[in-house]
């Protein structure tokens, strides 16, 4: 049934593409209408599926003479990432209500890296997973050419660029799987189950982490990030933050960790304490936290803070990949899941409910317009997400941040010591960010209180209301309730764990 | 010799060259009062139903030999190929419909398909004699191909730049040939990669060493591999857009058809042999390091390498579309190169190759049919009269969406499929440490090729267009381009459709 999320998806864009230009209400409820179904389709299929193993939709021979299936299936991981992906598909819609230029158009693109996402994370043949990768690729760097703003088509490019590199390194691994297991299949679970040589897991590892870890912010291949974020229209940005650097560290788990577990045995010899590829891609992941928070401290621009702070959020997501523990992976994956809300969450607010009525992003402007009380809406919004971005208890933030540091603490004490500096800076980070946009010391003067009657902000719409709620609702309910998610990801990662994708 | 036998062997060829003689006749004779887009689509229309005519005949086609030396194969990659060329080059002649760059469209079309017949004659060639014969009836229609446009002086320096390359490349592959002869006293294929293997046994390499460098400058000269690419640009520039497309597609598909007849003839040249006292037992292991192909992968691979990373930097710097798709040629051209470098004993290589070439050529074809269309309504094939395109034309804005990103390897369009076959089929091959390096390397420059074609795609789709005035396309050409976008798309879709086509070609295995 999943499946039909993809479909859906593709089908909407491809209509969307058809509709009549200059009717850009009918596109906006198509696309809503579409992306609704979509998060039906995957709430229905998280609840049919809760707790229950890997279920195959479909698996039928794609290429009968090269062994390529066509096989979509579900397990614990792929149910919580496609149910994330149906949230910010509804929420993006919502945050994109306000686009009149060539708006079929922009849900057109829209809806297909849409699609390309659940397929994603619901295909369990090495070369599907590859088409869909890839499928996502050429709307995103359409979405933010066209729609985007602060240079843009340097964005797009870069990212595009940058994707399809490390989609090339995937490629790469891929072909070289395929030509050395000899088991003339692509399944994952087939490949898995050929016996890669250690020897060959050791070099193709590397180049498939890296590969993917490129889209899921890994330092020091992240620089697309911030400034593809920032170029990108405000959905494009939640969705980039909220899902496709997901699929980066989807992709990192199921394919690095899952097709070849032994590429992270030891080396056998150690250099400056660096003994495998797990203490290296660990390290990198801490300085991703530790640098994207000191850099996010740094910024000027309000959209360049919550930029770096996906650099520093995805380290944890990396690091407790790392870990390769229970408790670190489970961290890892409902890490994917919190920081898919919470950045869709500030990226809609700086994006949508700020810019677009402030028209400027530089925080020392911001301070002077007294956002809170002329925009008390975004105010507090920001303060529920930011806190939540914090990770203070009660959202989801914290107990997924949690796991990965308790799973990097048995891994390697060190990890979680650095990574802390991190979690403190993040604190740092968003209060000033909070303070310079939001709550500035400086009393208004009669001339700007005159100006501020002259020029009102436009009042908040209920697309913005809706999509706040929605994601702030999420972020609470899994950090009030994170069972809810983590019944359904242990067993996955224990599987994972057990067994790598056999 | 039995002349029933030989023109049973070359009915396609023969029923081309009558098409093209009826064309010519038809449209002289018959339409000569009329307008000239009536005589123009007459002649299209007759030269495809020419094209279809000889498709039927592949079919029937028998081999024919001389003697105990195989003269012309039937069957296998040569019917392969032969059918890609009829079918790109109906489609070549679809696209004229549209063009009035010359008064003359029964010549046009008459030269297209005496072209074309060469093609087959390349394609299905295993005697060197035969081989040399094809490729001058198909070069010599492309140089006139290439200046027909009689009104621009581009087309006419295109055309003598390349004749003079051509020619030079003609006499360099003849030389190549005339030393093999002189290591192995045959003019056939398989009698040559015999002499040779024994030729290296007993000292002779270094000559045909030789031969085989001066065999590569005049195929690597057809295939528009670097160093010998010189003519492309300036060709695909200058030509009118039907032929630039026909040079583009049909061409490259005979030309690599030959090198795969050469890559299958040097392999299956195993067997067990008595040259006086001694036995010699040749085994496919023992073909791949000796004898022709000993030294032949490494020539190929070199070219390869030389075109790949040339074709794709270069194509970076490029203003003018036409030009760029003719760096893109070069480019492609490598990738193919390397699957005939690391080519495989089974079919599976040439299989793949064939696979790439096919879709490239319908991809090309209708990146050629766009440009053509947009350089009409702007009157130039610079990256700027491209702003804009999907409002002026949204179709043709969708079309050329497709066909870029098949062209930059992006699934699942059918590019991507090409790419990774043959990949794939080289990795197959060996899995050491050369080939692979290799592949990583072809899909490196493919993620840096990715920006020149977003380059276009960007004026399409990003850049505001300058002139908003609609580009209307004639309802032939637009429906021929959308077939050609549509195909494009489902058979990435199923890429087992074409495989299981080009697959019902060979003998079971």
């Amino acid at each position: 049934m999943l499946a039909f999320a993809i479909y859906i998806s593709f089908a909407g864009a491809l209509i969307s593409a058809l509709l009549p230009k200059g009717k850009p209400v009918l596109a906006r409820w198509f696309a809503l209408a579409v992306a609704v179904a979509g998060l039906a389709i995957a709430i229905a299929g998280y609840a049919a599926g809760f707790a229950q193993g890997r279920i195959v939709i479909v698996d039928v021979l794609w290429v009968p003479s090269m062994g390529i299936h066509y096989m979509l299936a579900a397990d614990g991981i792929s149910r919580v990432l496609v149910l994330l992906t149906g949230i910010a598909a509804v929420a993006g819609v919502l945050f994109s209500w306000n686009i009149d230029l060539r708006t079929n158009q922009f849900f057109a693109f829209y809806l297909a890296l849409i699609g390309g996402v659940y397929g994603v994370f619901l295909s369990f043949d090495l070369f599907l997973l590859f088409v869909f990768y890839e499928i996502a690729i050429v709307p995103k760097y359409f979405l933010i050419a066209i729609w985007g703003s602060t240079r843009r088509e340097y964005g797009a490019m870069k990212l595009a660029l940058y994707s399809f590199v490390g989609s090339a390194m995937v490629l790469i691994g891929l072909l070289a799987a395929y030509s050395t297991s000899g088991s003339h299949s692509t399944a994952l679970v087939d490949l898995a189950r050929a016996g890669l040589p250690v020897s060959f897991q050791m070099w193709c590892f590397p180049l498939v982490f890296v590969g993917f870890g490129i889209l899921a912010g890994l330092w020091p291949f992240h620089t697309w990030a911030p400034t593809g974020h920032v170029a990108a229209p405000t959905a494009a940005s939640m969705l980039l933050a909220g899902v496709v650097m997901k699929l980066g560290a989807y992709g990192c788990l199921r394919v690095g960790i899952g097709l070849f577990p032994h590429g992270l045995d030891p080396w056998g010899f150690a250099f400056l304490g660096i003994g495998s590829w797990r203490d290296v891609f660990a390290w990198l992941a801490v300085i991703g936290i530790v640098y994207g928070a000191l850099v996010a401290l740094a910024q000027t621009d309000f959209k360049f803070v919550i930029g770096y702070s996906s650099v520093s959020h995805m380290g944890f997501v990396l690091l407790g990949l790392m870990t390769l523990n229970q408790i670190g992976l489970d961290g890892a994956v409902l890490q994917m899941f919190s920081h898919g809300i919470i950045a869709g969450l500030l990226f809609a607010i700086v994006g949508r409910v700020v810019y677009e009525r402030t028209h400027t992003r530089q925080l020392a402007e911001l301070e002077t317009m007294h956002l809170s009380r002329r925009l008390p809406f975004a105010a507090w919004a920001f303060v529920v997400a930011g806190i939540a971005s914090m990770g203070l208890p009660g959202f989801s933030g914290f107990v997924a941040e949690l796991q990965v540091l308790v799973g990097a603490w048995r891994a390697n004490p060190w990890w979680t010591a650095v990574s802390g500096i991190g979690i403190i800076v993040g604190v740092a980070y968003i209060w000033r960010a909070l303070q310079k946009a939001f709550f500035s010391d400086a009393l208004p003067t009669a001339h700007e209180l005159e100006a501020e009657q002259a020029h009102k902000f436009a009042p908040i719409t209920w697309p913005e209301i809706t999509g706040v709620g929605l994601l702030g609702a999420c972020s609470l309910a899994v950090g009030l309730y994170p069972r809810i998610l983590l019944d359904s990801i242990e067993p996955a990662v224990k599987a994972l764990l057990a067994g790598g994708m056999q | 010799m039995n002349y029933a036998h030989l023109f049973l062997a070359t009915l396609p060829e023969t029923i081309l060259e009558i098409a093209a003689l009826f064309v010519l006749v038809f449209d002289l004779a018959l339409l000569r009062k009329a307008a000239i887009k009536t005589r123009v689509a007459g002649a299209a229309l007759l030269g495809i139903a020419g094209c279809v005519a000889a498709l039927m005949a592949v079919f029937v086609a028998v081999p024919y030999s001389a003697g105990a030396d195989l003269l012309l194969a039937a069957g296998g990659s040569a019917g392969v190929a032969q059918c890609a060329i009829l079918i790109l080059t109906a489609l070549t002649l679809l696209l004229l419909i549209d063009c009035d760059f010359t008064r003359n469209p029964g010549e046009y079309v008459a030269v297209v398909l005496m072209a074309a017949a060469g093609g087959l004659i390349i394609a299905a060639a295993q005697d060197l004699l035969v081989i040399f014969t094809g490729l001058e009836l198909l070069s010599l229609g492309l140089y006139i191909l290439t200046a027909f446009n009689k009104q621009s002086g581009k087309s006419a320096e295109a055309a003598m730049k390349y004749y003079l390359f051509g020619g030079m490349s003609a006499a360099f592959l003849l030389f190549g040939f005339s030393y093999l002869y002189g290591i192995s006293g045959s003019t056939s294929l398989q009698k040559i990669v015999h002499e040779s293997y024994f030729a290296t046994w007993f000292g002779g390499a270094p000559l045909l060493y030789l031969a085989l460098v001066m065999i590569a400058v005049g195929l690597g000269f057809k295939v528009a591999a670097v160093p010998f690419h010189l003519w492309a640009p300036d060709t695909y520039e200058g030509a009118p857009a039907p032929a630039a497309a026909f040079i583009a597609s049909v061409s490259k598909v005979a030309s690599f058809a030959l090198l795969i007849s050469i890559g299958t003839a040097a392999l299956h040249a195993s067997g067990r042999y008595v040259i006086g006292q001694f036995v010699v037992e040749v085994t496919e292991h023992a073909a791949r390091h000796m004898g022709m192909e000993g030294s032949w992968w490494l020539l190929l691979a070199l070219l390869s390498v030389a075109s790949m990373v040339f074709g794709n930097l270069a194509a970076l710097a490029q203003i003018s579309v036409r030009r760029l798709l003719a760096y893109s040629a070069i480019a492609h051209a490598g990738y193919i190169l390397l699957g005939l470098a690391f080519f495989s004993y089974s079919n599976v290589s040439a299989a793949a190759i064939l696979y790439y070439i096919l879709t490239y050529g319908l991809t090309t074809i209708g990146a050629f049919g766009v440009v053509g269309v947009v350089e009409r309504a702007t009157g130039s094939d610079k990256l700027d009269s491209f702003l804009g395109l999907q409002k002026r034309n949204p179709l043709l804005g969708a079309v050329l969406l497709v066909l870029f990103l098949s062209l930059a390897g992006i699934p699942p369009l059918v590019g991507f499929w090409a790419k990774f076959n043959l990949f794939a089929a080289v990795l197959g091959v060996s899995g050491g440490e050369v080939p692979f390096s290799l592949v990583a390397l072809a899909l490196a420059f493919s993620a840096v090729s990715l920006y020149y074609y977003l380059q276009v795609l960007k004026r399409v789709y990003v850049m505001p267009a300058a002139d908003e005035t609609p580009i209307h396309a004639h309802p032939v050409t637009l429906v021929t381009l959308l077939a050609i976008a549509a195909a494009v798309v489902v058979m990435g879709c199923f890429p087992a459709l074409l495989q299981s086509w080009i697959a019902s070609f060979y003998p079971a295995m």
